[in-house]
């Protein structure tokens, strides 16, 4: 299988490009998605290639987007709507979680919708507050929503086709530290010439090891894969779980690695409060608690809100460091 | 506000009889299944109703418009549309019943949709429910399709950030639809001085770059013209209309509500003096198309055949438990099926 390195943007491009020369009820649209091609370049030249009915600047109204996105679905359409911040899709939480997942319940099963609402969070980019929330484990209160999160290029590309075919809506969450900084592990990655999907529900060992699990998701993968190359020196085999769907969540193959290793660190971006490694941990102890041979560590962003200066962000959020420094300290 | 058929029942322009009789049934027969859902209500075999009497006109005149293709995206309170639209009156009963017939299978509360009849089920958060009606609309034009799209709202939605997002897209998008905002006076208790300083809702449309019109809301014929040119005009591509259809919610918010701890009788009675079956009925009776005998007949066929269709459907079986897990996700995912046999072992 012939095979080169892209990027995550020049992936997540391509699985637009594909999609949409694929089906033409695959629409683009959202703020400076189309002239501009997206404010990191993820929506370049579609408006060139498809044209101004499928790929569309809008008003900057995130509840219309969503809610338009939803429209557009019920009758038919494949569309892949962009909200430029995870922060801004607060704005529209309602169409989101009281509308689109719960058409199909409500509806009596009537209706589908399958769209998928692009968005990306900076945490890694020294945006401040306001531009680096990775909210998801806040939608996880949504039932009939799923949620994805590439770490990487391959992942990436391969996650937003399924998305788009998907007949459930999709918050498909990229992360901005991976559009951007070269010294991360998902920033560029091999991507085979030929077409491929990957199915979503699916989590991905990124790296196999005995000693411990360390589940992570988007940017925090690439923490912790360079984790996993420090502890490696150190003698220390960790596996790392890329959880890639966050919903469905596949606990099987979290299940599983930890009955190997028997131990667990969480290492995502939320807030430590309520976040995704409460629900990776709260499960692992009902469906697998006899397994473990120590306490499970979640490492998260503090429950504050994000600093701006870099080096302050740094401290911040979770790091190769701090998942080396855990882990060390678990298989002592 | 425009206005066709004076309260006396006089008329500037002369509809067709046919049509007008045909309105005037679906009116009297809204009016009365209305009137059986408050009963059923009272009687504890329904939960929850949200009554439209006095609305029928806005209901029927602007659904009177549409073609049998286009679609409509109601509100919780469209009763008087669904008749219009000749949804059979058992499949309204049958949503209220919640029973094994209803095809929203018992997923939610006082409202009505059902694909077939390109009525998209309503949504009960105020306003959540224009934007995607935009959408929809937006996605009629890319396929090519020359249906349209009317959405309903009330006067409270004008207030909400979703309707000014959703119908400045419709502006600059120029979509193929028609709002409808049933200024019924009042959101629950809060009368609509409440919801905005401006005298007239439809000139908020001069804002979205697009025609706002308000009618006479209890005058059928008023609605029916007014919305046929926003129809009209949606399909030749010209964008969207916002109809401000001034009407009087007579009854309660809905059977939960208590309308005496804030409005006065006087202020209803008024209203009901402007009843828009009566003003239709006089208009017809003016012209001789239509006499007391008939009208008689009519209303108790109504009655006669309603009460007949409620106790054929409370005939129906109630919706099988196991169905409250289905239809989540297209496929149910391993943590919806464990629960699934949890809930089998419930009795
Ligand atoms: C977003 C939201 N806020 C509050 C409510 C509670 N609520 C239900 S109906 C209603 C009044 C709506 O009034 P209006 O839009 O004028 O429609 P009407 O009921 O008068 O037909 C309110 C406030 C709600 N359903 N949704």
């Amino acid at each position: 299988m012939a095979t080169r390195e892209l990027t995550y943007v020049e992936a997540l491009n391509e699985a637009l490009r594909e999609e949409m020369r694929r089906d033409d009820s695959v629409i683009v649209f959202g703020e400076e998605v189309a002239a501009a091609g997206g404010v990191y370049k993820v929506t370049k030249d579609l408006l060139k290639e498809f044209g101004p009915k499928r790929v569309l600047d809008t008003p900057i109204s995130e509840i219309a987007i969503v809610g338009a996105a939803i429209g557009a679905a019920l009758n038919g359409l494949r569309p892949v709507a962009e909200i430029m911040f995870f922060d801004f899709v607060g704005i529209a939480f309602d169409q989101l979680v009281t509308h689109a997942s719960k058409m199909r319940f409500m509806s009596g099963g009537q209706v589908k919708l399958p769209l998928v609402i692009r968005t990306q969070y900076s945490l890694g980019r020294s945006y401040g507050s306001q531009h680096t929330q990775f909210l998801a484990a806040s939608l996880l209160q949504a039932p009939g929503l799923k949620i994805v999160a590439p770490a990487t290029p391959y992942d990436a590309k391969g996650l937003l086709k399924s998305s788009i075919r998907d007949d459930d809506p999709v918050l498909f969450v990229e992360s901005g530290a991976l559009y951007v900084n070269r010294s991360y592990y998902g920033y560029r990655g091999p991507v085979p010439e030929e077409e491929y999907l990957i199915p979503l529900g699916k989590a991905d060992v990124k790296r196999v090891g005995d000693d411990v699990t360390i589940v992570a998701v988007s940017r925090t993968v690439s923490e912790a894969m360079a984790a996993a190359n420090q502890l490696e020196e150190k003698g220390v085999k960790a596996e790392v779980v890329d959880l890639r769907t966050i919903m469905p969540m596949d606990y099987e193959t979290i299940i599983n690695s930890v009955k190997k290793t028997n131990r667990l660190v969480v290492a995502e971006d939320s807030v430590k409060t309520g976040g995704i490694s409460a629900e990776v941990a709260s499960h692992v102890c009902e469906y697998a608690f006899e397994y473990l041979e120590a306490p499970i560590v979640r490492l998260n962003s503090p429950p504050m809100p994000a600093p701006q200066a870099s080096e302050l962000e740094k401290k911040y959020m979770v790091s190769a460091e701090k998942i080396v420094n855990a882990v060390t300290k678990l298989v002592k | 506000m425009y206005q066709v058929l004076s309260p006396e029942g006089f008329a500037e322009e002369e509809l067709d009889p046919r049509l007008l009789l045909s309105m005037y049934r679906d009116m009297v027969y809204a009016r009365v299944l209305d009137r059986w859902l408050m009963r059923l209500q009272r009687m504890g075999k329904i939960g929850i109703h949200a009554p439209s009497e006095g609305q029928e006109a806005a209901g029927v005149g602007t659904a009177y418009a549409l073609g049998e293709n286009d679609w409509i995206f109601p509100l919780y309170r469209e009763l008087p549309v669904f008749v219009a639209r000749k949804v059979p009156i058992s499949d309204i009963v049958n949503r209220n019943l919640s029973n094994r017939a209803d095809p929203l299978k018992g997923r939610d509360f006082a409202v009505y949709g059902d694909i077939k009849y390109r009525i998209v089920p309503a949504p009960i958060p105020v306003a959540v429910h224009i934007p995607s009606a935009v959408g929809f609309a937006l996605s009629l034009k890319y396929k090519k399709l020359s249906e349209v799209v009317i959405n309903y709202f009330g006067d409270g939605a004008t207030s909400k950030g979703d309707f000014h997002e959703a119908l400045n897209f419709a502006g600059v998008f120029k979509a193929p639809i028609v709002f409808v905002c049933v200024n019924n006076q009042y959101a629950i208790s809060v009368p609509v001085s409440r919801q905005t300083a401006v005298e007239r809702l439809s000139v908020k449309a001069v804002a979205y770059g697009f025609e706002g019109v308000s009618v006479d809301g209890n005058d059928v014929v008023a609605c029916y013209l007014a919305a046929k040119r926003a129809v009209e005009k949606a399909r030749r591509g010209e964008g969207p209309t916002l109809i401000e259809a001034v009407t009087y919610r007579i009854g309660p918010h809905t059977t939960a509500d208590d309308p005496s701890r804030y409005r006065d009788d006087e202020e209803v009675e008024m209203w009901r003096r402007r009843d828009p079956i009566t003003r239709l009925r006089s208009h017809l009776l003016r012209r001789g198309l239509w006499s007391m005998d008939e009208d008689e007949k009519l209303w108790q066929t109504a009655e006669e055949t309603i009460r007949k269709t409620i106790e054929e459907c409370e005939k129906n079986p109630p919706l099988p438990p196991e169905s409250i897990l289905e239809d989540v996700y297209a496929t149910p995912p391993w943590h919806l099926i464990e629960e699934r046999e949890e809930f089998s072992q419930l009795r």
